[in-house]
């Protein structure tokens, strides 16, 4: 018996929810990507339960392109957390403020 | 069965996740997100799109995770005293937007009618990749070379971004 669309959904907002937690607390740069991945990837598993549900494969397609776009993400923001800690010898978001008013 | 390996896949997504936001040690958070990577993967394998559990499998729990755990040692942030504390004046806020979406995606949820039966497809279960990949170079076909743009574009910015300021040589 197939579990029902339902479950991956709530399972999904679960994980979303988590993933913001994180990025809303934590105060690693690091950290906070990581927890960005992990929204993505709450996202990825709504796409696929609802290709399911609706027995098409354009979901699974989109999943493909979010996870080229997240492998995209990751690289450029992890080079901009390794220029920030060369000029500032930290990854922590509140420490890195010369953007705030 | 499939009901069984689902509650356990998702238990082990779930804890994992929260131990991925606990962790002090962004080494830990690391290799918990990996866990958390290979649950769903399996929930994936469970939903029919096997081709996107061996992709989460190659892409995150191999490439991207291996690229974390690069720059966390790059830049000794395993260290003791380069830890943060791992809750600022934010938990607050933070916990109460977290409840808030939480209960606002769990009505979204409930209020539709997904309990109703699975619409059968068997081409995408029985030959996935060929499906997909059919799919990438038809319809898909323009959104599939834009993406390929945008890898290329994140290659040149990365190396761009990383490159040392040398003085003129003349």
């Amino acid at each position: 018996m197939a579990v029902a669309t339902s479950h991956y959904l709530i399972l999904s907002a679960i994980l979303f929810s988590i993933g913001v937690a994180g990025v809303l607390t934590r105060r690693n740069a690091i950290v906070i990507f990581m927890c960005i991945e992990l929204m993505l990837n709450a996202v990825n598993l709504a796409f696929v339960a609802f290709a399911r549900h609706l027995g098409q494969a354009d979901g699974q397609v989109f999943v493909f392109f979010v996870m080229a776009v997240a492998a995209a993400e990751v690289a450029v923001g992890l080079a901009i957390i390794i220029a920030v800690f060369r000029n500032r010898e930290t990854v922590d978001v509140a420490e890195v403020n010369l953007l705030k008013w | 069965m499939e009901t069984a390996v689902f509650y356990v896949l998702a238990t082990i997504a779930v804890a994992s996740a929260v131990l991925l936001v606990l962790f002090r040690n962004p080494v830990y958070s690391a290799l918990s997100l990996v866990a958390t990577l290979f649950a769903v993967a399996g929930l994936f394998v469970l939903l029919n799109a096997y081709f996107l559990a061996a992709v989460q499998i190659i892409v995150y729990a191999g490439a991207v995770m291996v690229l974390f755990l690069f720059v966390i040692m790059l830049l000794n942030l395993g260290h003791s005293e380069a830890l943060e504390s791992t809750v600022g004046r934010y938990r607050l806020t933070g916990v109460i937007f977290l409840c808030a979406l939480l209960v606002a995606q769990l009505t979204a949820v409930g209020t539709r009618q997904l309990r109703g039966p699975v619409a059968e497809n068997e081409a995408l279960r029985t030959e996935n990749v060929q499906t997909l990949g059919k799919l990438l170079y038809t319809d898909f076909l323009f959104p599939f070379e834009v993406a390929s743009i945008i890898l290329l574009v994140a290659l040149i910015g990365v190396v761009v971004l990383v490159k040392r300021e040398t003085p003129e040589t003349t």
